[in-house]
């Protein structure tokens, strides 16, 4: 079975964000790149997958040249090949969905892997977009995955619990922290991830369908305050919140 | 142009969501300075109340009903959806971008050839058209974002925008009985993870960190939350240690909130826990140390021991 794991690469989350000079992104420069900590659960899922049912995992990555430190990380977690599909543009969710739907066909896989949001721009629907596009079934936010032959069983993370989900390949899984403890690169997958040639393709794009035509810091919070160092703070604590806020 | 909004209102347990109801009040404001059209579908089998979305600013609403529809399900609820939305002439579509919302919206983008955007914060209209504020970096960064094309589809973020209840109009509901839902993916069970209220729906949420020191100190946070009426939350260090479900993750790899009072004890305030919980309305931080960074962002902060401030604050809640 063809397995394919969509990988994006994105600002380390402890990363300080500023913006760029035309006000329409993030200036990158100082901020490390890493694999998408969704993804990573992703690509074990895929990993755990082929060991039990066999075939191949193949890392698939949307945008520019350094895409390929992500996908070079898959593959000394243990993928068999990568693919990068390589444009200097931004790219919305539609758009990046086409790619990767195209990417899926072609490569004939019946299960993709996903992170259930890239923690960038936060959509946290180019899964959803992908399988609709490929009329593939679709199940997001998954905590546990269980595949029988052709039928799928999961749990997907709702408010305040968790759905039971049945559907059958082929299908598109979005992967929630709690899914897997993502394994770390070894030294031999590390050298032999460093020998792999990720494949480079260029793509067709057709028109974005959304424009961003602005970015901003939010709005500064007040600094803080101390209110007090000790349990007689506490009075005043409850005052604040009950006059001031009006919160309690 | 815009000339007809469909909000997609989420029922649960036969119950509407708050969420929704958020919804409904702000797509009707959208639409009345739009000059637009407003209506309202809700999917399931059967619903209470269903009136109540009158009150809160649209009158026309279809309940989609069938027993297959009580839980949701991907398959069955998009292929409907997307059908109603084509009978019903709507160019723009709301949702709240719930669970729920964050599923299924993406599909009916697909269907029916629209542009969308998530989690919006904030909607302004400029020139006749819809323009979105929505946070990106986890908050770290905001974006405003303009909608392409014929289509729009548009998710909002839960507790953000007001539901306003201002009329005793009850909504008129048209029932529309379907068959032969598609069940390619089928909703079998619910499990709940207990009857607490989630911190992605609370007005009130009281979280604790590491300096908690282990779990059983998270009575003293459940109690607290309790009095309250708040959800509990917690760091990824209480939950990487296994003190706390993921579930309860507040931060960047978490879930984002914005209630109206976060209390954060025994937390530090790392830049991944803040991205998570910084729009709330009020921060309130007990730290013993001074310097933690979570005092930056509070607005009112005691840096002394939890646990001689929280039993402190329980007793005097209870007193009042
Ligand atoms: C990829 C990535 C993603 C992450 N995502 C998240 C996320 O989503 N959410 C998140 O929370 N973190 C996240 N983190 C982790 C984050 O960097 C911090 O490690 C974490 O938030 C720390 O949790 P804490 O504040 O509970 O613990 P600590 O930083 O250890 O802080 C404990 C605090 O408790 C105080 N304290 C100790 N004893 C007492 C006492 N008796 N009374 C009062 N105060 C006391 C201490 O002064 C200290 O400030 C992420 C990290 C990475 C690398
Ligand atoms: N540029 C990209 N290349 C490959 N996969 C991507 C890309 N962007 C998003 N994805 C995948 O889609 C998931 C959800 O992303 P998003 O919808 O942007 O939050 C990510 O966790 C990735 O698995």
């Amino acid at each position: 079975m063809k397995i394919v794991v969509c990988v994006s690469h994105v600002p380390d989350t402890a990363s300080k964000i500023n913006i760029s000079s035309d006000r329409k992104n993030i200036d990158p420069s100082g901020i490390t790149f890493v694999v998408n900590p969704y993804d990573e659960f992703a690509i074990e899922e895929a990993l755990k997958v082929k060991e039990n049912l066999g075939g191949e995992v193949v890392a698939v990555s949307v945008g520019k040249e350094n895409h390929k430190e992500s996908l070079r990380k898959a593959l000394a977690m243990g993928v068999d090949e990568a693919v990068l599909l390589k444009t200097d543009s931004e790219l919305d969710s539609m758009s990046t969905a086409h790619v990767l739907a195209d990417e899926v066909k072609n490569l004939g896989a019946e299960i993709v892997f996903m992170g259930k949001q890239s923690v960038d721009y936060d959509n946290s629907i180019t899964g959803q977009l992908t399988a609709a596009i490929l009329g593939y079934n679709s199940i997001s936010v998954v905590v546990e995955l269980n595949i029988n032959e052709n039928k799928i069983s999961a749990e997907r993370e709702i408010e305040g619990g968790r759905e039971v989900v049945e559907s059958s390949l082929p299908i598109v899984i979005t992967a929630q922290k709690g899914l897997n403890n993502p394994r770390f690169p070894t030294m031999k997958g590390i050298m032999t991830a460093k020998r792999k040639i990720i494949e480079e393709k260029s793509i067709e794009l057709g028109e974005s369908s959304t424009k961003v035509l602005g970015m901003k810091k939010p709005p500064a919070k007040q600094p803080g305050k101390i209110i007090g160092e000790d349990t007689s703070a506490v009075p005043e604590l409850v005052r604040l919140l009950k006059d001031e806020a009006k919160v309690i | 142009m815009i000339n007809k909004i469909l909000v997609f209102v989420e029922q649960r347990n036969g119950q509407i969501k708050k969420s929704s109801l958020e919804t409904v009040s702000t797509a009707k404001k959208v639409a009345q300075e739009l000059n637009a059209a407003c209506e309202a579908v809700i999917i399931g089998d059967t619903i209470e109340n269903i009136d109540v979305i009158g009150e809160y600013g649209i009158q026309n609403v279809t309940h989609i009903k069938n027993p297959d529809l009580y839980n949701y399900t991907t398959s069955g609820y998009s292929k409907i959806l997307s059908d109603h939305i084509v009978e019903c002439g709507a160019d723009t579509m709301f949702f709240a971008n719930t669970a729920m919302g964050k599923d299924l919206s993406p599909f009916l983008a697909v269907s029916l050839d629209a542009s969308i955007t998530v989690d919006c914060t904030e909607l302004n209209i400029v020139d006749g058209d819809i323009i979105a504020t929505r946070p990106v970096y986890a908050g770290k960064a905001l974006i405003d974002v303009q909608l392409s094309g014929n289509k729009k589809i548009l998710t909002l973020r839960p507790n953000v925008f007001p539901a306003v209840s201002n009329s005793d109009t009850k909504a008129d509901v048209t029932v529309k009985q379907v068959d032969g839902v598609n069940l390619d993916n089928k909703v079998v069970e619910i499990k709940k993870s207990s009857d607490k209220l989630d911190v992605a729906e609370a007005d009130i949420i009281v979280s604790g960190g590491r300096g908690l020191k282990g779990p059983e100190n998270f009575a003293m946070i459940e109690e607290l939350a309790e009095l309250l009426g708040a959800a509990t939350g917690a760091s990824r260090a209480a939950v990487d240690a296994g003190w706390r479900p993921h579930s309860d993750q507040v931060g960047q790899t978490g879930k984002t909130v914005s209630p109206n009072l976060y209390i954060a004890v025994g937390i530090s305030g790392a830049i991944q826990h803040i991205a998570g919980m910084s729009s709330s309305k009020y921060i309130v931080a007990i730290n013993k140390d001074k310097d933690a960074p979570i005092f930056q962002i509070a607005d009112y902060g005691i840096a002394d021991d939890a646990f001689e401030i929280v039993p402190a604050l329980i007793e005097e809640l209870k007193k009042t």
